[in-house]
């Protein structure tokens, strides 16, 4: 047992990755499904194992193959990181439990067993990147996870999903490439690919003007994976013509891995040198979320698709995100990380519900769900619920981080940040007020069918968990202010 | 003399550049991949020129032997161009699938069909 504990590290990358082939094999859309169920599963055990064993040890460095650090790859584990693999973990779970039903309507019969082989491929890809400490090792888990996700969204029925794949390709492509560059420049400069390594070895290459070029090229990149505006271009249609699985569990995880990235280059590594300060990225990270707030909320409103909808709204939530890595104070950290769980479970519940409601009605405009409440009423309340932490409304989970990100906005001292995260949440409550109507007030006008129970279960538990870490923050708010006083003390 | 030794670095920023002005500025699809592929092979030769020392040896210890190029930069780029081939693969894999649903694979004629099935 202790044997299995101590190789938790790798088994949770690699038991995806072995259970993909076996996925083709099979070629069976029940068994398939199974075994995707099984290794997203047994990560998410794994994933909770970590994080417990995090909390006595506070740092976990397993070295691969048992070639020591700085030589080797290692993987290490910390609080940050921890926390993060369980958030993917559990929604790589809880998309693949949806998906079962779901994705029938999604995308070809017989394609269904190659889209939970790429489904764990890309799972294996993002909790690489999470979970390693080298350098060149991100963009190689990267590219696995992003290519994986060109698949699984290029499946969708409607063709606009293979242009909007395509369109990712090109993006997510160019982005990646920037990091390998950047990568590859800090290698060049420091001689070292770990990441713990590079942190006390970038103090003494501060005067060199590769530094600076790298970290160009690095904040570039990360912004493209992260969809930060003006970079968001490939978010909306990837998310809304994508099969509803890969949209629940792509809006839960992917662009949280690379704002992560943001978490572990900014702070940890650059943050001892001062570099990032003396460069005010901080200041053009502010600059671009409200950017990003702004723009996204407005488009959300005029869009008569409801995915798009949504999906512009993830555009403006990300906003939120990294307004608390511009900031660069504790409470403002501590609101952007506990932010990225609220969003996690905010959006991804919203996701499954429109899946939900496009399996029930067949139809993804946005004037199919008027009078919801009358047809689905236990939909319409789950609706409500979701739609309330994406506000912020007290007692829900979207609260408490919206309220640590104000804290920040405050201790930060200008008045145009404060102005504008306050107008903002006025265009989230505009489109939110729009849905809200046609549920509640308006007449149905569409025949609705039966909801397979093993998608009520889904929201249903989806849900209850937004209400539950609205009540009960103590978890989720010791952990983020954990994380962000390491973080800032760095 | 300094720019004539920096040649590499030169070269491997003018196909950078150019590599992106083919992704910006082509219509066609496949055109587009190539352009990414002449970017992504131009980063490989950034890895490439400063792992090599001229008059170095491979890392072998020996008494004869005394200046090493690095060969991690290459390794590196072995795995990084299998990611390249595997991107353009898939990206010419899903021009296939665009040309079979779409009927064409230049980007402003997609545009015009989706523009026209949105009004």
């Amino acid at each position: 047992m202790s044997f299995f504990i101590s190789q938790i590290p790798a088994l949770i990358v690699s038991v995806p990755l072995f259970c993909a082939p076996f996925c083709i094999i099979s070629n069976h859309k029940f068994l398939s499904w199974f075994i995707a169920l099984i290794a997203t599963f047994f990560s998410f055990i794994c994933s909770i194992f970590l994080f417990l064993n995090i909390q006595e040890n506070m740092v976990i460095s397993y070295a691969m193959g048992q070639w020591l650090a700085p030589w080797g790859i290692e993987f290490r584990i910390d609080k940050l990181n921890s926390f993060l693999i369980l958030i993917v973990s559990f929604f790589a779970l809880y998309a693949c439990f949806f998906g079962l039903k779901s994705l029938k309507n999604d995308i070809q019969e017989s394609k269904i067993s190659l889209f939970w082989t790429s489904y764990l491929l890309c799972i294996t890809g993002l909790l690489g990147v999470l979970i390693t400490g080298d350098a060149f090792n991100i963009f190689v888990f990267l590219e696995i996870s992003s290519l994986a996700t060109y698949i699984i969204i290029g499946l969708g029925r409607d063709k606009k999903a293979l242009y909007a794949s395509f369109q990712y390709l090109i993006l997510g492509t160019m982005g990646a490439t920037f990091i390998v560059i950047a990568i590859g420049l800090l290698y060049v400069s420091t001689g070292t690919l770990n990441l713990f390594d590079l942190s006390f070895r970038v103090k003494n290459i501060v005067d060199n003007p590769a530094l600076i070029t790298a970290i160009a090229f690095l904040f570039v990149g990360i912004s493209l994976k992260a969809a930060i505006f003006p970079l968001h271009t490939w978010l909306p249609n990837a998310y809304s013509y994508s099969p509803n699985v890969t949209t629940i569990f792509l809006s839960a995880t992917a662009t949280k891995v690379a704002i992560y990235l943001f978490f572990r280059f900014g702070y940890d590594i650059f943050g001892p040198s001062d570099i990032i300060s003396a460069l005010s990225i901080g200041k053009i990270i502010i600059f671009l979320s409200l950017l990003a707030i702004l723009f996204g909320s407005i488009a959300a409103y005029k869009q008569s698709n409801i995915k798009k909808m949504f999906a512009y709204s993830s555009v403006a939530q990300i906003g939120f995100i990294t307004l608390g890595i511009g900031l660069m104070n504790s409470s403002a950290l501590t609101g952007s990380i506990s932010y990225m769980f609220a969003h996690a479970l905010t959006k991804g519940t919203i996701f499954a519900l429109i899946a939900t409601l496009i399996f029930s009605l067949k139809d993804i405009d946005i004037k199919s769900i008027s009078g919801l409440v009358k047809t689905q009423p236990l939909i319409a309340f789950l609706f409500l619920i979701t739609l309330l932490s994406l506000i912020g409304f007290p007692g829900t989970v979207g609260f408490i981080s919206k309220w640590y990100l104000i804290l920040g906005a405050l201790q930060y001292k200008s008045i145009l940040v404060i102005v504008i995260v306050a107008v903002s949440s006025l265009f989230t409550i505009a489109y939110v007020w729009k849905i809200s109507k046609l549920i509640f007030l308006s007449e149905p006008t569409k025949q609705n069918l039966d909801i397979p129970i093993i998608m009520k279960f889904s929201c249903v538990l989806g849900s209850i968990l937004v209400i539950y870490f609205g009540i009960f923050p103590g978890f989720l708010i010791n952990n983020a202010n954990e994380i962000s006083s390491i973080l800032m003390s760095r | 003399m300094i720019s004539i030794l920096l040649l590499n670095y030169w070269v491997a920023m003018i196909l950078i550049a150019l590599g992106i002005f083919i992704v910006i500025s082509k219509s066609n699809l496949i055109k587009k991949i190539v352009g990414l592929g002449i970017f992504q092979t131009a980063v490989y030769l950034l890895y490439i020129s400063p792992g090599k020392i001229i008059g170095g040896t491979p890392p072998i210890l020996a008494d004869s032997f005394s200046t090493y190029s690095n060969p991690l930069p290459h390794v590196l780029i072995l795995t990084a161009i299998v990611v390249g081939v595997a991107t353009s693969a898939l990206g010419l894999s899903i021009i296939i699938r665009i040309k079979e649903e779409f009927g064409t694979v230049e980007e402003d004629e997609i545009e015009s069909i989706l523009f026209k099935e949105k009004r």
